[in-house]
C-alpha cells in the first residue's frame, strides 16, 4: 500500500525542466534523477547517451533502456514601463530515449540509441507585444546513433560512433511591430522545414583506476542542421507593391552545439554511489539565426544571438534501500549561454538550478520500472533583446522574464 | 527504511505543490501593486469629444482607427491601476470607414496609400469593400467613447443632435446617429446617464478646423453670440465657445468626476497645410526668365492702361509695379488671387512667406500652370505682340492679364486667415486652461505637443515621429486626423498629465507599437 502511494505521488508530482539554450538534458531517468551525472557511472544502457565507453562494462549480455519526459515549462514576461505582461502557453514537450545494447565479446559491446537532445516549444499569445520577435517556435531533433564500446583493459575503455540528426522547424513570428492589413491583422511569417538531416559523432573512454572509483570523459560533437528550401509562408500581407512578401523558400541553419563532459563516481558503500559531472557546451557557435529567403524582394532576416559557451556543474547520488527500491537524488547548476542583451522570448533561459530526484522499482531481475523528476528553479531577470532594428536604429525588447519548469519522467530498464 | 520513504515522500509532495506557472515578484496584473490611481477614480471613464476622440483617421472612421482611439488607449492604461467597467465603443461595421444612411452612401471609406505602377505613392479611396454601416442601425449603448466626429463645441449639448430624421438638413449628426440613446438626446446627457467618474473632454477643434481646411472660406463669427445661425465653416465667436465650454465642464464635474481637458492644436502646424510649401513653383531658368517677363508686360500694359485712363505716371507706375513679380531658377512662391480692391485692381499677388497651401490641392493642376500663369495661344499672342514692340488694345490687355492663374481662395489660408485662426485658437486654449485651473482638473496642451511634432518631431525607440505627410507617422492620410501612432503620443501626453494632476502613477504606452498609415492597392 505505501509503495502505490509512493508511486502515485511521485507519477502526480509535476515535475520541470531544461538546460539553457534550446538544449534539452533529459537523456535517461536514472542519470537524470542524479542530477544528469553519469560520464562515469555504469549502471544501465542510458550510458550510450553519457559514456558508450561504458557500455563493455555492463554485466549483463542485452541492455535496454527506454523513457520518456514531460515538460511543462513556462515563461512569464512583464514590461514594467508599459504595463506589458504575457505568459507562454507552451505545449508539453516530450523528449524520449531508447537505448540498446549487446555484448558481442568479452572486449566488445555493440549499442544502438535514439534521443533528443534538443529541442524548443515556445508559444506566446499571438501579437503579443514580442511578436516581432516569436509567436511561437517549435524545434526538434532526433538523434540516433550506432555504438561500439571496446575495452582495452578492466581499467580502461573507449566507445563511440556516428550520429545521425533528423531535425525539423516550425516559426511564426510578426514582421515588425506595426504592419498590418487593412483590417488591421498583423503582417507574419512561419518558416517551415521537416525532414532536415545531419551528421555528427560521439567519443568517450572510461578509466576505472579502482574498484571503487570511476573515471569519464565524453565528447558530443557539433552539428550544423542546415534547412534548405524550407517553406516560408507570409499572412495578412498588405495588398501594396510596397509590401512585396510573396510565399517563397527559404534557406537557415542552426547549431546543434558540441558538448564536453567529464566526470567521476565513487562507490562509497554497496549502498552508496556519488557522482560528479562537468559539461561544457560549445554554444559560441550559434553567433545568428539567419534565414536567407529566396525571393530576392524579401530581406533576409539576421538576428544575432551571439550565444558563448557555457558550463554545466552536477552533482547526484545513489541509494540501493534494498533488492526493490534504489533512490537517487540531484542537483545541476546550469549556465545560460545567452548573453545579456541577446535575450530572445523564443529561447527565454536564464541560469537554472535543477533539483531531480527519483527512484527505480525492482519489477524483476530483468525489469526495472525508472521514475524521475525534475524541477529548474530560475531567478526573475529583467533582460533585453537589443538587437532588432527598425529604420537602422536598434529597438531593445525588454522586461522581467521568470520561468520554471517541471519534468516528470518514466522509464525502464531491461537486462538479459 | 521506512524513514527514507517517508522523507521522500514528503519531498516530492512538496515539489508537486510548487506551482507549475512562473510568478513575478511584483505582477502588474495584480490590480493596483504596482500602478496606482492616485486621488482620480477611473472606474468609470468616459471620453467626450470630437473625430480625434472618436479615432477617425484617413477620412473616416473604422474599427481599428476605434481601437486605436486615445481614449481607449487610456482605458487600456487606467484598468492596470484599479478595477474598470469595460470601456465601451461605438464600434463601425466595418473598416472600410464609408457610412450609408439606409442604403444610400454618405460618407467615403478612409483613404489607403496606393501605389501604381511607376511606384508613386498617393492616398486614395479604399474600394476593397463597400461600406456596410448604416446610420440607420441603431446601437444599444450606453458608449464609454462619446467622440462624435464633426461635433463643434456647442453640438454637444444640442438635443436631437442624434436625430436620424436632422442628418440631411445638417441639425443632426450621422455618427451619433448610430448611438444615440435616443432621437431626442444629447450627447452630454447620454455621457451624464452614465455617472461618470472620470472623463476626457477634447472639443473646440471643429471651432476653427472647418474654416481652416476650408481656406477660410467661411466667416469668422467673432462677436456674433448665436451659435445657432453658425455655418460648418465658421469661426465660432470665442464667448460663445467659453460659456458653452465652462458649463460642458460644469456638468461633467457635477457629481464630483475628475478629468482631463485637452486643448486645440494650432491648425496650421498639421500636416494638412504643410505638405504643399508656397514655393513648390520650382522653375527652371528659362521659365523663370519667361516668367518674369511675362509679368514684367502684365504690369507695364497695366501702368499704360492707367495712364490711357488719365492717371497720372507716377501714380500709374506706383500701384503696377506690385504686378512685376520676378521669377527665379528654383522654387518660387505661387501667386493666389485675392478679392478686386483699389490697392490690388487685378485681384492676384505672390504669396508671402508664411502663407498655407492646403493637401488637397489639385496637383496636376499646379504642374500645368495652377498658381502661376496660364499661357494660352491667344496669351501668347498678345506677348508676341509686346516683343514686336506693339500696343495692345483694351481687349488684348484683357486678354494678356488672363493669363494669370492664381490659386483659389479656398485652397489658400493667406496670412489674415491664419491670423483670424490663431486669434480664435490663443482665445479657446486660454479658456480651457482657465477651466482646467478652477476646476483642479488636468489639461494637456496639445497645442505644443503638435507644434513640437511639427518642428523638430517627437522621439520613439523605433526612430522620430514628424509632421510629414505620409511617411512622418503622426498624420493620417487625411492630413489632420492623427495615425495610431499620433493617438499614442497624445495619450502618453494625457496619461503625464493625469498623473501629474492626481497623483496617479498610469503607465503610458510604448508609441513604436502603434501603426501609421496602412497600405492598399485595392483602390480604383
Amino acid at each position: 500500500m505505501k509503495k502505490l502511494l509512493f508511486l502515485t505521488l511521485f507519477g502526480l508530482a509535476a515535475a520541470m525542466t531544461y538546460a539553457g539554450g534550446y538544449r534539452v538534458g533529459l537523456q535517461g531517468q536514472r542519470r537524470l534523477a542524479m542530477g544528469h551525472t553519469g560520464v562515469a557511472v555504469v549502471d544501465n544502457a542510458e550510458l550510450a547517451f553519457f559514456n558508450p565507453a561504458g557500455l563493455v562494462y555492463l554485466e549483463d549480455r542485452i541492455n535496454v533502456a527506454v523513457g520518456a519526459s514531460a515538460v511543462f515549462s513556462d515563461v512569464v514576461w512583464q514590461n514594467d514601463q508599459y504595463g506589458q505582461m504575457a505568459r507562454t502557453d507552451s505545449p508539453v514537450g516530450t523528449p524520449f530515449y531508447a537505448y540498446f545494447s549487446y555484448k558481442a565479446s568479452d572486449w566488445l559491446t555493440l549499442g544502438l540509441a535514439a534521443y533528443t537532445p534538443y529541442g524548443s516549444s515556445v508559444e506566446w499569445p499571438t501579437d503579443w507585444s514580442g511578436s516581432h520577435l516569436v509567436n511561437n517556435i517549435d524545434l526538434k531533433a532526433i538523434y540516433i546513433q550506432a555504438l561500439a564500446s571496446i575495452k582495452i583493459s578492466e581499467q580502461l575503455s573507449i566507445g563511440g560512433g556516428p550520429i545521425y540528426v533528423n531535425g525539423s522547424v516550425n516559426f511564426n513570428r510578426n514582421l515588425n511591430r506595426t504592419l498590418s492589413d487593412i483590417d488591421g491583422n498583423r503582417a507574419n511569417v512561419t518558416v517551415d522545414a521537416s525532414g532536415v538531416h545531419a551528421w555528427g559523432w560521439s567519443l568517450g573512454a572510461m578509466y576505472n583506476p579502482t574498484d571503487k572509483l570511476r573515471i569519464g570523459a565524453n565528447y558530443r560533437s557539433e552539428i550544423i542542421v542546415e534547412a534548405e528550401n524550407g517553406d516560408a509562408d507570409f499572412s495578412n500581407i498588405p495588398n501594396s507593391p510596397l509590401t512585396p512578401f510573396n510565399d517563397t523558400r527559404f534557406d537557415a541553419s542552426l547549431p546543434l552545439p558540441a558538448e564536453l563532459s567529464i566526470g567521476l563516481s565513487y562507490e562509497i558503500s554497496d549502498k552508496w554511489l556519488v557522482a560528479f559531472d562537468y559539461n561544457r557546451a560549445f554554444w559560441d557557435v550559434y553567433k545568428s539565426l539567419d534565414i536567407d529567403f529566396q525571393d530576392p524582394a524579401i530581406p533576409d532576416s539576421k538576428n544575432p544571438r551571439n550565444y558563448k559557451d557555457a558550463n554545466i556543474y552536477r552533482f547526484g547520488a545513489q541509494y540501493i534501500a534494498n533488492d526493490m527500491f534504489t533512490l537517487r537524488a540531484g542537483y545541476y547548476f546550469d549556465e545560460s549561454p545567452v548573453q545579456s542583451g541577446y535575450f530572445a522570448p523564443e529561447t527565454p533561459r536564464n541560469d537554472a538550478h535543477g533539483f531531480t530526484a527519483g527512484l527505480s522499482v525492482n519489477i524483476t531481475e530483468k525489469l526495472s520500472i525508472d521514475a524521475s523528476f525534475l524541477y529548474n528553479r530560475f531567478k526573475e531577470v529583467e533582460e533585453s533583446y537589443d538587437y532588432y532594428t527598425e529604420n537602422g536604429q536598434n529597438v531593445p525588447f525588454e522586461g522581467s522574464y521568470k520561468s520554471v519548469a517541471f519534468v516528470p519522467g518514466l522509464g525502464v530498464t531491461f537486462k538479459i | 527504511m521506512m524513514k527514507n520513504y517517508r522523507f521522500l515522500a514528503v519531498g516530492l509532495l512538496a515539489l508537486g505543490i510548487v506551482s507549475c506557472e512562473p510568478d513575478l515578484d511584483h505582477p502588474i496584473d495584480e490590480k493596483g501593486s504596482v500602478y496606482s490611481n492616485g486621488e482620480a477614480d477611473f472606474t468609470h471613464y468616459v471620453a467626450l469629444g470630437n473625430s480625434l476622440t472618436a479615432g477617425y483617421a484617413d477620412n473616416a472612421l473604422y474599427i481599428t482607427g476605434q481601437t486605436n482611439s486615445y481614449p481607449n488607449i487610456l482605458a487600456g492604461q487606467f484598468a492596470l491601476t484599479q478595477e474598470t467597467d469595460e470601456f465601451t465603443i461605438p464600434y463601425m461595421n466595418d473598416n472600410a470607414g464609408g457610412l450609408l444612411a439606409n442604403g444610400q452612401q454618405i460618407t467615403n471609406n478612409r483613404l489607403v496609400l496606393a501605389t501604381d505602377g511607376e511606384g508613386n505613392n498617393s492616398p486614395s479611396v479604399y474600394t476593397g469593400m463597400a461600406p456596410t454601416t448604416d446610420i440607420a442601425n441603431i446601437l444599444e449603448g450606453p458608449f464609454s467613447n462619446m467622440g462624435v466626429p464633426g461635433a463643434k463645441s456647442y453640438h454637444l449639448g444640442v438635443e436631437g443632435y442624434g436625430n436620424l430624421a436632422g442628418v440631411q438638413a445638417g441639425l443632426a449628426n450621422p455618427y451619433f446617429v448610430r448611438f444615440a440613446s435616443s432621437p431626442q438626446t444629447s450627447v452630454m446627457a447620454d455621457a451624464m446617464a452614465q455617472n461618470p467618474t472620470f472623463f476626457s473632454l477634447w472639443i473646440g477643434n471643429n471651432d476653427v478646423l472647418g474654416y481652416a481646411t476650408s481656406g477660410g472660406t467661411g466667416v469668422n463669427q467673432a462677436g456674433n453670440l448665436n451659435p445657432a445661425t453658425y455655418g460648418s465653416n465658421d469661426i465660432t465667436d470665442p464667448q460663445v465657445f467659453a460659456s458653452v465650454y465652462s458649463g460642458l465642464v460644469q456638468t461633467l464635474t457635477a457629481n464630483g468626476a475628475g478629468g482631463v481637458l485637452i486643448n486645440i492644436p494650432d491648425v496650421t502646424s498639421i500636416a494638412f497645410f504643410n505638405t504643399v510649401p508656397n514655393n513648390a513653383l520650382v522653375l527652371d531658368a528659362q521659365t523663370a526668365g519667361n516668367l518674369t517677363a511675362y509679368f514684367s508686360a502684365v504690369s507695364q500694359v497695366f501702368a499704360g492702361g492707367l495712364m490711357a485712363q488719365g492717371v497720372p505716371q507716377e501714380q500709374a507706375m506706383a500701384l503696377a509695379a506690385q504686378y512685376a513679380i520676378t521669377f527665379n531658377e528654383g522654387p518660387n512662391r505661387f501667386i493666389i488671387d485675392v478679392p478686386v480692391t483699389q490697392t490690388n485692381p487685378l485681384g492676384f499677388r505672390q504669396m508671402t512667406e508664411d502663407e498655407l497651401i492646403q493637401l488637397q490641392v489639385d496637383q496636376s493642376a499646379l504642374a500645368s500652370g495652377y498658381g502661376s500663369v496660364k499661357l494660352t495661344a491667344e496669351v501668347q499672342q498678345v506677348l508676341g505682340l509686346l516683343m514686336a514692340g506693339g500696343t495692345p488694345t483694351a481687349e488684348q490687355a484683357n486678354i494678356l492679364f488672363s493669363g494669370v492663374n492664381g490659386l483659389d481662395d479656398a485652397d489658400v489660408l493667406d496670412s489674415t486667415e491664419i491670423s483670424e485662426i490663431q486669434t480664435a485658437t490663443a482665445a479657446f486654449n486660454q479658456t480651457i486652461a482657465a477651466v482646467a485651473n478652477a476646476n483642479g482638473l488636468a489639461m494637456v496642451d496639445a497645442n505644443a505637443l503638435l507644434n513640437g511634432v511639427a518642428n523638430g518631431g517627437f522621439s520613439f525607440d523605433g526612430g522620430t515621429v514628424t509632421a510629414t505627410y505620409a511617411t512622418g507617422g503622426a498624420f493620417s492620410l487625411d492630413g489632420v486626423h492623427l495615425t495610431p501612432r499620433g493617438y499614442a503620443i497624445v495619450a502618453n501626453e494625457i496619461i503625464d498629465q493625469i498623473n501629474a494632476t492626481y497623483g496617479s502613477t498610469v503607465p503610458k504606452v510604448n508609441v513604436g507599437q502603434y501603426g501609421t498609415i496602412t497600405l492598399s492597392n485595392d483602390v480604383q
